[in-house]
């Protein structure tokens, strides 16, 4: 029972933290159709921040959970402005020009910070499920996926920001006749995407091996999490973080991380034969 | 009529200046070969992801170079250092391996890091018979006449760690490790030691680099309850295991040994509470307290800075390396191969920072020191000591005075 416990907390651990690495490249991906082949990066950059506030006495919650997204979300509109902009609708050379900067970027941090792994304690213990015993910070992590899907929704739904937004990305043309600049918003989504990326690295700092070259470890599984999300963003990830948050951490526990690994390929190319747009291209289609 | 016919003395000098020139190449080369340089190849990482031991590695061999040089360099001659950065590329170490050996005819080898480099230059260096010294802490078992190695293997080292965790708490054993040769044969190994001393594997679980999420493997540890985890884990991915192991609270519940902890940086990036008493076992710390080992960092520090304070095991074996087959080439009185595996196969030996290194004629592996410690503090706190350790890898398989074609790479019998 207690074992059981102890599972199904690492499953909604796991299922949290694919929810978290995916949230920003659903953004970008899923609004704006940019496959952002930084998107690791982004997030690389934001455990970076929260490495370097930390050692300057930053306050731990401050670093990780505040300065990697404003930080890194601008840097992405340095980025956005001087080389995204200019590819807009060519998917192609897109892929090449964010692929050539998260090259950039993982050679700036090489240089700047050393080819060196990096980290920062957890700020919170650890508690028992009966004799087993579970990392707080898993909570943390849970608390701030919940907080940052709630966040997206009520900023989605309920502001004139996001009507605008979702305006914009629906037909650029109509929204900039009635008066918007389809620029800025593009400008806004990207940095926004971008800084949930920072803030995903910087949540997962104190638990991983910070190097120049971390995000690749995660990107192939946030672009399979958002390609079988489907369109609806927030519905999007969180289903298929569910789906393959739950078959990996399960599998990974009764065999090894490798058939975990490919479980969740598998289970991936299996919804998408059945569900080629993601679940919520035929389930949820009028969700966020 | 005019007298065409060559008499016979005209004929015997015609042929002996002919003969002379013909054989030009022969003597004139020796007569070059005086006071032309050594040459030295060095193949290793400078950069990538690997960079940051290669580079320390590279500056070791610039070092003992310049040592042996300003002492008058080998056989009066001074020696060329031709220094290859393979980048992290296993397709570079191939490219420049052929390089070294073919083009600028290296009279020896020293370098590769990783065990899947070492595999990949080896045929090329046995083939074009140009000796090699693969300096590098690894799994063991290389048998081969053209490959001398001088970092420890877990015959020296994964039997003390085992032995350490047996004795002082307990004898059910959980092993994980890397997913590639290293960690399988290191696993390979770790099992043999506990089974040895009579102990139980409850479970042997290995990660591919790429994994960053531990929490599956920690909680079937968990559920298998081990005294002992025994860790064989590598690289930058990897270590987020130790930092997700504390941040469960299964540092205070079940003690870990590795045998790769703390080769890297992790004394100094990561947080005390994660790192401090976890075993390990290498043939060289870098506070060792003895002249010959203070003087190597000193001497390391002085030609490349005040912070060079990250010397490892792989830094004093390269140092080795080189100094090995400098005193076979003054033993041999030769830099010729066949001479100086002749001189390396008579149970050569030198003073080195890590204390008196023979080179094992047999398998070609040293005889070495190993030291015991743990991380206190952000320093090693030294534990025991193991005076000449042998390289019983191969278990007496590989012989290569008796069977010199032997060429394979032995793994433990299980």
């Amino acid at each position: 029972m207690d074992l059981a416990g102890l599972l199904a907390f690492n499953v909604v651990a796991g299922i949290a933290t694919l929810a978290l690495i995916t949230i920003g490249l659903g953004v970008i991906y899923g609004m704006m159709r940019i496959i952002n082949l930084a998107h690791g990066e982004f997030m690389m950059l934001g455990a970076y921040t929260a490495v370097t506030a930390v050692d300057a006495g930053v306050n731990i919650w401050i670093a990780m959970l505040i300065l990697p997204p404003i930080v890194v979300g601008a840097i992405s509109v340095v980025i956005e402005r001087v080389v995204i902009r200019f590819l807009y609708g060519r998917m192609m050379d897109m892929m090449l020009a964010t692929w050539g900067i998260s090259l950039g970027l993982i050679g700036l941090v090489t240089t700047l910070y050393g080819n060196v792994v990096r980290g920062v304690s957890t700020p919170v213990g650890s508690f028992d499920i009966g004799p087993y015993g579970a990392s707080l910070y898993s909570v943390v992590i849970v608390a701030v996926a919940v907080g940052v899907l709630g966040a997206l929704y009520a900023l989605l739904r309920l502001t004139k920001f996001g009507l605008i937004l979702r305006a914009t990305m629906q037909n650029p043309r109509m929204a900039a006749a009635l008066g918007v600049s389809p620029d800025r918003i593009y400008m806004a989504t990207f940095a926004l995407g971008s800084a949930l990326a920072g803030l995903a690295g910087g949540v997962l700092a104190p638990i991983s091996g910070i190097s120049p070259a971390m995000g690749a470890a995660y990107v192939a599984r946030a672009f399979i999490t958002v390609l079988g999300g489907g369109p609806a963003i927030i519905a999007g990830t969180g289903l298929a973080s569910s789906l393959f948050g739950t078959i990996n951490e399960l599998v990974s526990f009764k065999t090894t991380p490798v058939i975990g690994d490919v479980a969740l390929l598998f289970a991936a190319v299996l919804l998408i034969r059945i569900l080629p747009q993601g679940i919520t291209g035929r389930y949820l289609r009028r969700s966020l | 009529m005019t007298k065409t016919k060559l008499s016979r003395r005209d004929a015997l000098r015609l042929g002996g200046l002919a003969a002379g020139g013909l054989a030009m190449p022969f003597y004139a080369r020796n007569a070059f070969a005086d006071t032309a340089p050594i040459k030295l190849g060095s193949l290793l990482d400078g950069t990538g992801a690997l960079g940051l031991e290669g580079k320390r590695m590279i500056q070791t061999t610039e070092y003992a170079v310049e040592l042996l040089n300003k002492s008058g360099g080998l056989l009066g001659r001074q020696i060329k250092l031709i220094s290859y950065d393979t980048q992290s590329n296993m397709q570079l170490y191939t490219q420049y391996a052929q390089e070294l050996a073919l083009k600028e005819k290296v009279d020896v080898i020293q370098g590769g890091i990783t065990s899947a480099s070492r595999e990949a230059i080896r045929p090329i260096f046995d083939r074009s018979k140009t000796l090699y010294f693969y300096n590098t802490q690894y799994e063991g078992g290389v048998c081969d006449r053209n490959v001398f190695c001088t970092g420890s293997t877990p015959a020296q080292t994964v039997n003390h760690i085992v032995d350490y965790a047996m004795k002082n708490w307990g004898k059910k054993v959980y092993i994980i490790a890397a997913d590639y040769n290293y960690g399988h044969i290191t696993a390979s190994w770790m099992q043999k030691f506990t089974k040895d001393s009579g102990g139980s594997v409850l479970g042997t679980d290995f990660f591919p680099l790429d994994v960053t999420n531990f929490s599956s493997a920690i909680s079937r540890i968990q559920q298998a309850a081990p005294e002992v985890v025994l860790s064989a884990l590598v690289g930058a991915n990897h270590s987020g295991f130790y930092r997700q192991w504390d941040a469960a609270g299964m540092k205070s519940k079940i003690p870990v040994a590795s045998s790769v902890f703390g080769l890297g940086d992790e004394l100094t990036t990561m947080d005390t509470s994660t790192t401090d008493g976890i075993i390990t076992c290498y043939g060289w710390y870098n506070n060792l307290d003895t002249p010959a080992s203070k003087a190597f960092v000193d001497g390391m520090q002085a030609k490349f800075g005040k912070d060079v304070t990250d010397l490892s095991e792989l830094d004093t074996a390269t140092f080795e390396g080189v100094m090995l087959w400098a005193e076979a080439v003054k033993k041999a009185g030769s830099v010729e191969r066949d001479a100086v595996i002749k001189a390396l196969e008579s149970g050569l030996s030198i003073e080195s920072p890590t204390g008196k290194v023979t080179m094992d004629p047999a398998t070609h592996h040293t005889i070495r020191n190993t030291y015991l410690a743990r991380p206190k503090n952000r320093t090693w706190e030294h534990l025991e000591h193991f005076p000449d350790s042998f390289p019983a890898d191969t278990g007496g398989r590989c012989d290569l005075i008796k069977s010199p074609t032997t060429n394979k790479q032995f793994t433990p019998e299980i």
